[in-house]
């Protein structure tokens, strides 16, 4: 039987990428929503970007991808700015990182959001009246308070990047060597006959989605036991 | 050292007018919950931002709208104590201390934390998180963590109301200490009677927003100007009443004639008399005594409230309101045995006269 590494460390490579920027830009926004101002105009913007951030979850993965290759196409908004300056998105591995993360950042944004929210406001205005600027009221409190929610939101996150396949076989489609991850490789193993080949796929996600799962309860069991719940 | 506060801000119900100056001593608000005590101290503190007003502190102006001056809160210097103590519950009791000192040289802010806690006592428990320890030891690491910031001012919101009965006196004497040693002006809230009068000399009575009266202690609680006043210091002997003379008024509700020491001024629609100043007498012909009959006993551990009706007789009695005193056992014991009716006295100079 021939078999190549490439899903594998395509697969990893891609959900490794998708969960840092998903981390990033979940955290970034769960925090602007829970403290970043609450006039009436902001409520607005912010419900709409609310929105437009869940959707990707409750979408089917093919149309999130079709939605995507509207947007990075050649003719797409984004897709054609950056065929000007010489870079072309679908059918790329950049593709499969772009399709991860977009379905990937809903669960982050909600699960600390969620631990944002359940931060007792008190503490907040605490720490401004004595005198702590925002970023310190962020890393030194904000942060550790809600890391049991973040490390579930990044074992979430990086689950479903690495598990992503509708919204990647449209955006990057299914290139071995180049965007073929895993799932990608499991499908095209079946729809080939090649059984034993999918087994031994379906065993390595298996692994490495366990694993995952372990690290998320022993993660979250050690914060329950330092912070006393 | 000193505060002023002249403020409005339009809340949900009613509009929070406050303006008081405060020197280096301590000024209690009281009122019911909602009544805006709260709301007041977070104007100060900068959480809230009030519609109109100004707010200087030794001098520095944190907030004025007409400037359009609004410090932020971490620029403030403003201590703040808040209900529940606001921990950081993941940090440890010293760690929580030594959060507002960021700025400092480590030395430094090694010292000041370590004074602050061998002050208050909680050097022995600076390694705990706050979940470990009681809810006195939060108290003070609270203060301690308001305190080694040498904050100007320093507001405290409900500082007991989230402990329990049988430790609040014991923590009352020792914040009581701990503000004596405190340079500069010192707000506390409550809507504990007994707790506000105990630890503060001035007195500041907030009904719906508005101070209802303001003053020493003695004055507010003897003297209240006001009818609210007197129903929030827990006066609760309050009559209705209409000049007879300028010296003589009819008690509406109580259904008696009252004379009184000095005359009323206009605008004073109601008269009170608090529970523990009325006497019962053995003379009828004392000024102000009329025929009561007890209505209700109520025994606490160490005194006696009776309920009495006045008239001439039970059933005319019946139809006013009754009036409250309390009496200590002895006393009650010596006044038990009389035959019925007693003689209740409303001693002219006891009666207020309120707007």
């Amino acid at each position: 039987m021939e078999f190549d590494l490439f899903p594998l460390w395509i697969s990893l490579k891609t959900a490794l990428t998708a969960t840092l920027i998903t981390v990033l830009a979940g955290i970034t926004l769960a925090y602007w929503m829970v403290y970043g101002g609450n006039n009436n105009r902001l409520k607005r913007v912010k419900e709409l970007v609310d929105l437009l951030v869940i959707l990707p979850m409750v979408l089917p993965p093919t149309v999130v991808g079709f939605l995507l290759l509207l947007i990075f196409g050649r003719n797409g908004l984004v897709g054609e700015l950056l065929y000007r300056v010489g870079v072309t998105v679908v059918f790329s591995w950049p593709a499969t990182v772009i399709a991860a993360t977009v379905v990937a950042v809903p669960l982050m944004y909600r699960t600390t959001r969620g631990a944002f929210e359940q931060i007792d406001g008190n503490i907040i205005e605490a720490a401004k009246v004595l005198g702590a600027p925002n970023w310190y009221l962020f890393f030194r409190v904000v942060l550790p308070v809600s890391l049991p929610g973040i490390g579930a939101g990044i074992i979430l996150s990086f689950a479903r990047a690495l598990g992503e396949f509708g919204a990647t076989i449209m955006l990057a489609g299914n290139i071995p060597g180049k965007t073929q991850t895993i799932p990608l490789a499991i499908f095209l193993a079946v729809e080939s006959g090649h059984m034993e080949k999918a087994y031994l796929w379906v065993a390595v996600v298996l692994v490495i989605s366990v694993g995952a799962i372990l690290g998320m309860n022993y993660w979250t069991k050690r914060q329950y036991l330092f912070k006393g719940f | 050292m000193e505060l002023e506060v002249d403020i409005t801000k339009q809340l949900k119900d009613f509009t929070l007018r406050q303006r008081f100056k405060l020197a280096k001593e301590t000024l209690g608000f009281l009122g019911a919950s909602g009544s805006g005590k709260s709301m007041t101290l977070k104007c100060i503190a900068g959480l809230v931002t009030p519609d109109e007003g100004r707010i200087v502190l030794n001098g520095r102006v944190l907030f004025d709208s007409r400037q359009g001056i609004n410090l932020p809160i971490q620029q403030r210097r403003v201590g703040l104590l808040f209900q529940n103590y606001a921990l950081f519950p993941n940090l440890t009791v010293k760690e929580n201390i030594a959060f507002g000192l960021r700025g400092l040289p480590k030395k430094e802010r090694e010292e000041r934390t370590e004074r602050i806690m061998a002050l208050l006592g909680i050097a022995g428990i600076r390694n705990s998180y706050p979940r470990q320890i009681s809810g006195g030891e939060q108290q003070r690491a609270a203060l301690a963590r308001t305190l080694v910031t040498e904050p100007e001012c320093l507001l405290l919101d409900e500082p007991f109301s989230a402990l329990d009965n049988h430790i609040r006196s014991r923590l009352e004497q020792q914040l009581l200490e701990i503000i004596a040693g405190y340079q500069g002006p010192v707000v506390f809230v409550t809507h504990n009677l007994k707790e506000c009068y105990r630890l503060s000399r001035q007195i500041m009575i907030i009904h719906q927003g508005e101070a209802v009266a303001y003053g020493s202690r003695d004055e507010v609680f003897d003297r209240p100007q006001r009818v609210e006043a007197a129903r929030l210091t827990g006066c609760k002997n309050i009559s209705r009443m209409e000049l007879v003379t300028p010296r003589r008024v009819k008690a509406l509700d109580w259904g008696l004639e009252l004379e009184l020491l000095e005359e009323a001024e206009p605008g004073q629609g109601y008269l009170g008399i608090r529970e523990h100043r009325l006497r019962l007498v053995e003379d009828p012909n004392l000024p102000n005594t009329f025929p009561a009959w007890v209505d209700q006993v109520r025994e606490t551990p160490f005194d006696v409230s009776l309920v009495l009706r006045l008239g001439e007789d039970r059933e005319e009695a019946g139809s006013c309101q009754p009036l409250q005193l309390t009496l200590s056992k002895e006393d009650y014991e010596t006044v038990k045995a009389r035959p019925c009716p007693w003689w209740l006295q409303l001693r002219p100079e006891h009666l207020f006269l309120m707007e």
